[in-house]
């Protein structure tokens, strides 16, 4: 870096090398009175969403959207078809009812569904906040190991029992292998 | 099981995944197919003789364009011909991706893991080609807007009644659904090779793709509700666009297609001749790419198993479109019936006899499941065999119809077959491409599978 660059101290990374190691650090640091803690694993691991606090209302966020997506689809393609069969555009076809709504359950089949899954997708990156392409803990040079096979706890320092120090050694007598600070540039 | 040591003795499960592999050599493994692997002889000869097939096409349909449907085979009464063929053969071919994907996530199957992901993508590519046909046989690709509901300064809209529209929904839902599976698949797999790539401009790619994914605990949460979701949306998605693909002819007269087996046993005949491709293209891949620990032996042989029931469901098919011929009593059913006996076109049906329903009985041998050459070839014929059966349901029905006054014959011409065999150069450069630009196989997934297989849980099915 040239120039000066004002950076402050986001939290500290804990790097460990089994899933096991990591959930357990993860549950001993929520007792230990952490909240705002967030782990990084190469593949889903079962538990830890839970273990960093993630549950309620919130973690089902995605599944309503999917369903309001899904019911919107719906509606959207009945809707649609109905106004331009019955009203818009009414055609005798074979002296069926202008409202010939077995007709449409194709179509508004296939719109429930495209609404739902976009809906679901949209709703996850959005809610994960992606794209985000910069985020402090990128700036640990190790942390690349979190796409391949290293597992990652960071304590974030806006944690009111966030003390660098303790924090850092709590971290090590739990086993994390590697503890790294992680800068934040402004 | 707790049957006796000596019994189980040779028939402990094979795992899903040559021991001995880590998280870190599986990604490492995918991973440098993609990022370090230099360019070799085998992949630029064909790249370069797929991409001079895909001009083939571009040629076919530039003059298409230029003169119009008319350089086909196609006449009156015979009006659908190859390129109905085609489309209902490519998007068969397109079923298997996401029902690897699908079902067998939603079934817990750990064998989908190494192979889904290039399934997905095939099915991609098959769509892509599926799409092609419906566009360029209206003759004027340019109109087929027409299709959409759209606000038109002329007051017109879609016919909703007509399966044809139908069909515009089910198969772009489709397209996009696919591909949205197929992102969110690969979105960490992208944010791996942003991660362990060397070059900036791999670097800058696989950064932009991958959206800054960063595997942190509540992403992966909301990944896999999107995903379990997803998958359960497309579950019923993939049942439904062959089907609907069927209603395109079970809702109209003519003898042979007004049947009401049609949507099962085309759903039936697009597994079917989905996992053929799959095996058609895994087989060659796996050898190539030095991917024998991830797809074992184990896993051919399950798919050999599926292409087997599968086959057995379209066997029963046919059949039934016999009985019900008969048993109506109708006799343009009855006649149809006779003419794939006997008609001008009989040496396609037995043709199609051999390749789909003979040949496969040799999947009931677990020599043959577990003889890759013997399963190349069978995948080969499957596919022709399922390629013959779209021929047979739409020349011969269209040839010979109610009136003898209105009866004609139909042989493809050059032009056909350029634009069938440019659809082939185009799929297969799609996948030369995708095996070089992206993971073949899902390193996140395989990183699960590591971790499950080494807590003693492998192999359980």
């Amino acid at each position: 870096m040239s120039h000066e660059k004002r950076s402050q101290l986001f939290g500290v990374l804990g790097e460990f090398s089994t899933p096991e190691d990591l959930v357990a650090a993860t549950k001993q640091m929520r007792e230990a009175g952490y909240k705002h803690i967030e782990a990084y694993t190469p593949f889903p691991v079962e538990g830890l969403s839970e273990a960093v606090g993630f549950r309620g209302f919130r973690a089902n966020l995605v599944a309503l959207l999917t369903l309001i997506g899904g019911v919107g689809g719906g509606c959207t393609g009945f809707g649609l078809q109905y106004w331009v069969a019955a009203i818009t555009y009414p055609q005798n076809i074979g002296g069926r009812p202008l409202n010939s709504w077995p007709a449409f359950i194709p179509v508004t089949f296939e719109l429930t569904v495209l609404g739902a899954s976009i809906f679901a997708v949209i709703g996850m990156l959005a809610l994960n906040k992606l794209p985000q392409p910069y985020h402090p803990v990128f700036n640990v040079e190790r942390f690349a190991l979190a796409s391949t096979d290293k597992f990652f706890l960071c304590i974030e320092a806006r944690d009111p029992k966030f003390n660098l120090a303790e924090t850092s050694k709590l971290l090590q007598t739990l086993h994390a292998e590697h503890v790294n600070e992680v800068k934040d540039e402004e | 099981m707790s049957a006796t040591p000596n019994v189980r003795l040779g028939h402990e499960p094979e795992p899903w995944l040559e021991p001995g592999h880590t998280y870190a050599s599986v990604t490492d493994k995918i991973s440098s197919a993609v990022l370090t692997r230099p360019l070799g002889i085998g992949w630029l000869a064909g790249f370069a003789l797929t991409f001079s097939v895909v001009m083939v096409l571009f040629l076919a349909i530039a003059w298409l364009i230029i003169k119009g449907v008319g350089i086909w085979g196609i006449n009156i009464p015979i009006g659908w011909g190859f390129a109905i063929v085609n489309f209902v053969w490519w998007i068969g071919i397109g079923h298997a991706g996401t029902l690897i994907s699908a079902i067998l996530y939603l079934l817990n199957q750990k064998w989908r893991t190494s192979i889904n992901r290039f399934a997905e993508a095939m099915t991609l590519f098959a769509v892509a080609c599926a799409g092609l046909f419906p566009l360029i046989h209206t003759g004027r690709p340019w109109m087929a807007y027409y299709m959409f509901p759209y606000p038109s300064t002329m007051g017109i809209w879609p016919q909703f009644r007509s399966p044809l529209i139908w069909d515009v929904f089910a198969v772009s839902t489709y397209g996009t659904v696919s591909l949205l599976f197929w992102f969110v698949g690969l979105l960490p797999d992208l944010a791996t090779l942003r991660d362990r790539a060397k070059q900036k401009w791999q670097q800058v790619i696989f950064g932009m793709l991958s959206m800054g994914w960063r595997g942190s605990a509540r992403h992966w949460h909301r990944y896999q509700v999107a995903y379990l979701l997803l998958a359960g949306l497309a579950t019923p998605l993939v049942l439904s666009v062959h089907t609907v693909v069927s209603f395109d002819f079970a809702v109209g007269i003519v003898p042979g297609w007004h049947t009401t087996i049609f949507p099962p046993y085309f759903v039936a005949g697009a597994i079917y001749s989905g996992f053929a491709m799959v095996l058609t293209l895994a087989i060659p891949m796996r050898a190539a790419y030095g991917m024998q620990d991830f797809i074992t032996r184990r896993h051919l042989e399950q798919m050999a198993k599926v292409m087997l029931a599968t086959g057995l469901i379209v066997a029963y098919g046919y059949a039934i479109e016999f009985f019900m011929a008969f048993y109506s009593g109708n006799k343009f059913d009855v006649f149809l019936a006779n003419q794939r006996l006997h008609g001008p076109y009989s040496h396609f049906y037995y043709a199609l006899i051999l390749c789909n329903i003979l040949t496969p009985q040799l999947l009931w041998f677990k020599g043959v499941r577990r003889n890759i050459p013997a399963l190349f070839v069978i995948s080969l014929i499957i596919n022709a065999g399922m390629w013959l059966e779209r021929f047979v349901i739409v020349v011969i029905s269209l040839t010979r119809d109610f009136m003898p006054s209105a009866w004609g014959r139909y042989s493809a011409t050059v032009w056909d077959y350029a634009t069938f065999v440019g659809t082939l150069g185009l799929f297969t450069m799609l996948i030369f491409l995708f095996v070089r630009g992206l993971p073949a196989i899902a390193i996140s997934e395989m990183r699960e599978l590591v971790h499950q297989e080494s807590h003693g849980d492998g192999g359980a099915e």
